[in-house]
């Protein structure tokens, strides 16, 4: 294990950044998108609600990496050239924004509705009720079930090895085909994913413990 | 249009079948076997048997956190290395036996913690020992408690089987890449058949969890 650890110090930090780089890009977005399609799922208009819905049960049920082939394979084809880490990026996004999406929603309908009705009585429009009163509620309901999605989402930014997309798994691969030593070189991966899941993972279980 | 036409020749979307043969019984045979282990080792930390439980603990923890492409890799690649060699099809399964147990486990757990004390107290009070009420009264319980839980545990198991394409493993996400590796123009219509043949177990899983739980609530 020392033996690979000092060899290939480069190639794992550098697959370390890129798992790391994919999974916050997704974070974000996906929870932007997520909590965009949450909010078409609780809206008054059935037509948004039923676009809402479909989004979510689309992507939640199909694999990950058909996801992430789909525009590894699809995009460079027919829209533009792109690599492997912004495709699998894209797929990682697509597909956590549903899960985050399908949690955002359980968050926003467990705040109760007299404070969206509260907030419209003393004159806020719905969005400003939204916004201000019942989505703040909401977030704090669902971080728990958010920061296991985040945890979700650093070890499924291993599809990134599928396509090309130079992360930690890509990299653990690379080097166990040059060292020869596969045991020691996935041992050496796994710790490094732990490093990053184990501690969010025992932080989330205080966390819900506090909040519960 | 005729791509379309052509991509879903029988031959393909019997190959195809043939891949979703495969992918089912991967999926079940783990699921089966998940189910077992995950629901003991729960229990085994559940109970608090001094070392066991916090060595079970801190495994369930370690495998929990780690990607499944990894742990598909070391079964495969690795295994052979310690003198035990899989092949393609036992390696897919062990390792999503490994890492769906260790979720299982946390669920299970997790689902014990919300049963009531109160009903462990009442059966030991009746004259049943700890292990007669643990199994006849809580467990039952908490598996009732977390039947949505384990059910969309065990959809992400069907989606992740694709991932044994990697090593290899002759499923549905294998069989297409076979048909678009001979003809590019079936890349779309191959991507679409596989989602939507995923989606469908999926979702119907889905609903029937649904329903599970409405059932039982």
């Amino acid at each position: 294990m020392w033996y690979i650890l000092t060899h290939y110090w480069s190639e794992l930090i550098q697959g370390l950044g890129y798992t790391l780089l994919s999974s916050l890009i997704a974070l974000v977005f996906s929870t932007i998108i997520g909590t965009m399609f949450a909010i078409f799922e609780v809206l008054p208009n059935r037509a948004m609600r039923i676009i809402g819905r479909i989004y979510i049960e689309l992507f939640r049920n199909i694999p990950l990496l058909v996801i992430a082939m789909f525009f590894y394979v699809i995009i460079p084809m027919y829209v533009a050239k792109i690599d492997g880490f912004t495709a699998g990026t894209i797929g990682l996004t697509i597909y956590t924004s549903s899960f985050i999406a399908e949690t955002v929603r359980a968050g926003i309908q467990s705040v109760d509705t007299g404070q969206m009705e509260g907030a419209r009585s003393n004159g806020l429009t719905y969005w400003q009720a939204m916004q201000h009163i019942v989505l703040p509620q909401a977030f704090k309901i669902v971080i728990p079930p958010l920061g296991n999605q985040f945890i979700n989402l650093v070890k499924n930014s291993s599809v990134l090895a599928f396509v090309a997309g130079f992360d930690l798994m890509y990299q653990g691969n690379s080097i166990a085909s040059l060292s020869l030593d596969t045991i020691n070189s996935y041992m050496v991966v796994g710790v490094f994913y732990l490093i990053i899941t184990l501690p969010l993972s025992y932080y989330m279980r205080h966390l819900e413990k506090r909040l519960a | 249009m005729q791509n379309f036409i052509d991509a879903y020749s029988w031959v393909n979307i019997l190959f195809l079948l043939d891949g979703l043969w495969v992918t089912v019984e991967v999926s079940l045979i783990s699921i089966i076997a998940s189910f077992i282990i995950g629901s003991i080792l729960g229990v085994l930390r559940y109970v608090k048997i001094k070392y066991l439980s916090a060595i079970v603990g801190f495994v369930v923890d370690i495998v929990r956190n780690l990607p499944l492409i990894l742990i598909i890799f070391f079964t495969y690649f690795g295994l052979p290395h310690l003198g035990f060699k899989p092949g393609i099809l036992f390696a897919a399964m062990l390792a999503m036996t490994i890492f769906e147990s260790a979720m299982l486990a946390e669920i299970v757990r997790s689902g014990i913690l919300a049963v009531d004390y109160g009903q462990m107290e009442g059966a030991r009070a009746n004259g049943m020992t700890y292990v007669q009420a643990l199994w006849h009264i809580v467990f039952p319980q908490a598996i009732k408690k977390t039947i949505p839980t384990i059910v969309s545990q065990f959809i992400s198991l069907i989606k992740d089987t694709s991932l044994a394409t990697i090593i290899v493993l002759p499923e549905l996400l294998n069989h297409a890449q076979i048909i678009y590796g001979q003809n590019s123009a079936f890349i779309i219509p191959m991507f679409l058949m596989v989602a939507l043949m995923y989606f469908v177990i999926c979702y119907a899983l889905s609903v029937l969890s649904r329903i599970l739980d409405k059932k039982l609530a």
